[in-house]
């Protein structure tokens, strides 16, 4: 069993519902994010979703295209965000971490030597945005032989045949855009979310995430009573936007939101 | 990278080339629909409107009757004698889409995309643009049907192309600049998709070239590919044979692929799509990714790019704004890769200097973007005898470039 598998199992025996803060590797530092980890770790995360910087993130919103453009302007590579994860696992084993990105990236180095060399870091979730089941064939196969999950998006119009496909595709989760828009969007609809959510759960026994539009505590503890894992990422990003030149603070602010967010998701479930 | 790119058949193997794309957008390895979940449902949806109504015969009528009485068309094939003589080679004609309306030939596309947007019931139009060219064609059609028109375009390009910005919002467009990445097309392209992710359910994104998911590089191809009919047409009627060679300049590539398709298997018509070159392909600033760049997925496709060791794009640099792209349409990666058509660059220079001499010597101003495919032409032109013919795409006038080539030469207007 996958390490994401092995902590939704963890989780539901529990009833924790998943806290999955996201952020960009390397925004403002890799040594930054790094840290930034462990905290978030220590705040209440269950799994981690590291960003990996593209010069062209098409469904992105403002917040992480700028959060890309600063980790860029140092060269933050998707090979330097492999070695992030392979400096996390030295302190955790047990966090699951998802990689979220672009293909362009993984084209470079080529679908093989990325599943080996992401599998060998300790990565255990990869999150193409810009590869649908449609065009993943060549890449599922090169994954099949590592602990790597992959990760699909599903969207609010993903009609029922192709949410039954990318299920039967899908491992480790399945994550549900709760709006059309990009990321950072705002306002977020939750009783057409859980209506969504049930609609899904009709093709997949899979932990089903909601991530896009998740601003604050209040939202997070709503949108886990009917998710099974809530995913926070521009909020997030922006806080490292706003203190980037003060990593300290940055991180404390990133924790206690999160930290918000933890007891009012365990409070309302 | 997949290892069919091992498979490319010669393209002399190849007997029809209209089998090209295949059901789901691929021009062997290339093309394809590399895009977020939540653009699948609609390009789904897209794909079915364009198949129907590419079959309507009523669509097909409105069409026609629009390119001929609001367009113009059929554009002229003109010999361009003097230039010809001087050159002592082939003979030189060129395809006028420059005396389109709107300029260039970026209206047959826009004017397809935006009948098709009314039919399926879009109240709202997008596009990116580059040099703008692409921006006023759709800003055009959209006052014409009176449909909300939004163009995206990079603040460094409103910068070099500031008349046609003014001539989109005379037009009633919106013309949003667009600051992220490298303030160019590549950028403006990333923030209309944005926008239609956002507003998919009453929006039509009109994309400018033959590169996007699938339909449009075979969507935007078919709208174009009355440039070559008529050319090919025009050529037997007026010459009595087939050219020996196409030129066409290629960012995108849809003047070039519109050019060209309807030729492919004429196999003794060469092909020949001009890059831009920019400062020198050894300087590394130029954006010419068929001739100095490597395969990977941008904007929806897979195709040749430009980009580092790391997968990221790079910044492009041409004098013309609408050859400033690092990617390029997925059939002219099929067809380089085929080896049906070659691919080469010029620089700003050749092109500047091809610019000015077309316009003394035929009393034609092309575009910037044009003048590469000239230039190439005056370059192929003298290597062949004077009995042959060479077509080269005169895909836009060049009113448009006034200020950027007397800036470049000093000059204050």
């Amino acid at each position: 069993m996958s390490r994401i598998a092995t902590r939704f199992v963890a989780l539901q025996e529990r009833s924790r519902k998943a806290l999955i803060p996201y952020i960009t590797a390397g925004d403002p530092h890799l040594d930054v994010t790094l840290a930034l980890m462990h905290d978030m770790v220590k705040a209440g995360a269950d799994l981690l979703e590291l960003g990996v910087p593209f010069s062209d993130p098409m469904a992105d919103g403002p917040v992480i295209q700028q959060a890309c453009e600063r980790a860029l302007k140092h060269g933050v590579s998707l090979r330097d965000v492999l070695g992030l994860v392979r400096r996390f696992r030295r302190d955790d084993q047990d966090t699951p971490v998802v990689l979220m990105g672009y293909l362009n990236p993984i084209e470079a180095i080529g679908y093989e030597t990325l599943a080996k060399e992401a599998s060998e870091a300790g990565v255990d979730g990869l999150l193409t945005v810009d590869l649908p089941p449609e065009e993943s064939r060549e890449f599922l196969a090169a994954l099949r032989p590592y602990a790597i999950d992959p990760i699909f998006l599903l969207a609010p119009n993903s009609e029922a045949a192709r949410t039954q496909r990318i299920c039967e595709l899908a491992s480790g989760f399945v994550y549900y855009v709760s709006l059309k828009g990009v990321t950072g969007s705002k306002s977020l609809d939750i009783p057409a979310v859980a209506e969504k959510l049930q609609q899904i759960r009709q093709h997949t026994r899979l932990p089903l995430g909601v991530g896009f539009g998740i601003r604050d505590a209040q939202t997070a503890a709503a949108v886990a009573q009917v998710a099974d894992a809530v995913i926070v990422g521009s909020t997030l990003v922006s806080i490292l936007a706003e203190h980037g030149s003060q990593p300290e603070l940055a991180r404390h602010k990133v924790s206690e939101l999160l930290a918000q967010m933890r007891q009012a998701i365990d409070q309302s479930t | 990278m997949s290892n069919s790119l091992n498979a490319i058949p010669a393209a002399s193997s190849i007997t029809d080339w209209n089998a090209f794309p295949d059901a789901s957008g691929h021009f062997g390895p290339y093309g394809g629909c590399f895009v977020a979940e939540t653009l699948m449902q609609p390009l789904e949806e897209l794909r079915n409107a364009y198949a129907r109504y590419l079959q309507d015969p009523d669509f097909l009528a409105e069409l026609d009757d629009d390119l001929r009485h609001y367009v113009g068309r059929p554009s002229p094939l003109y010999h361009a004698k003097r230039l010809s003589r001087e050159l002592g080679g082939a003979q030189i004609y060129f395809k006028r889409e420059d005396l389109n309306h709107t300029g260039a030939h970026k209206v047959n596309n826009t004017i397809g995309q935006a009948l098709l947007a009314k039919r399926m019931g879009k109240t709202r139009i997008i596009a990116e643009t580059g040099a703008g060219q692409h921006g006023v064609a759709t800003a055009t059609v959209a006052a014409r049907l009176g449909l909300e028109c939004v163009v995206y375009m990079g603040a460094d390009d409103i910068q070099r192309q500031a008349p046609n910005v003014y001539r989109m919002k005379l037009l009633g467009a919106t013309v949003v600049p667009v600051t992220s990445g490298s303030r160019t097309l590549k950028d403006a392209l990333n923030e209309a998709m944005r926008d239609w992710v956002t507003h998919v359910d009453h929006t039509f994104y009109i994309i400018g070239t033959v590169a996007g998911p699938h339909p449009y590089p075979a969507m935007v191809r078919d709208f174009q590919a009355i440039i070559g009919r008529e050319a090919r047409a025009q050529c037997l009627e007026l010459t009595g044979r087939l050219p020996d060679a196409l030129i066409a300049c290629v960012g995108g590539g849809s003047n070039a692929i519109g050019l060209f398709h309807p030729f492919l298997a004429d196999r003794e018509v060469a092909l020949y799509g001009v890059e831009a070159a920019g400062e020198g392909i050894e300087t590394g600033r130029h954006s010419a990714p068929l001739c100095a760049g490597r395969p990977g997925v941008l904007h929806g496709n897979r195709t040749y790019l430009m980009e580092d060791a790391n997968g990221q794009i790079i910044e492009t640099h041409s004098i013309s704004a609408g050859l400033d792209y690092p990617g390029v349409g997925p059939e002219h990666a099929w067809l380089k890769d085929t080896a049906r058509a070659n691919y080469v660059a010029v620089t700003d220079t050749q092109a500047m200097a091809a610019f000015h001499h077309i316009t003394r010597t035929e009393g034609i101003i092309p575009a910037l973007e044009s003048s590469h495919a000239l230039a190439y032409a005056m370059e192929l032109a003298p290597t062949l005898r004077p009995e042959q013919i060479i077509i080269a795409n005169l895909s836009g006038r060049g009113d448009k470039d006034i200020n950027t080539v007397a800036q470049r030469e000093g000059i204050t207007l």
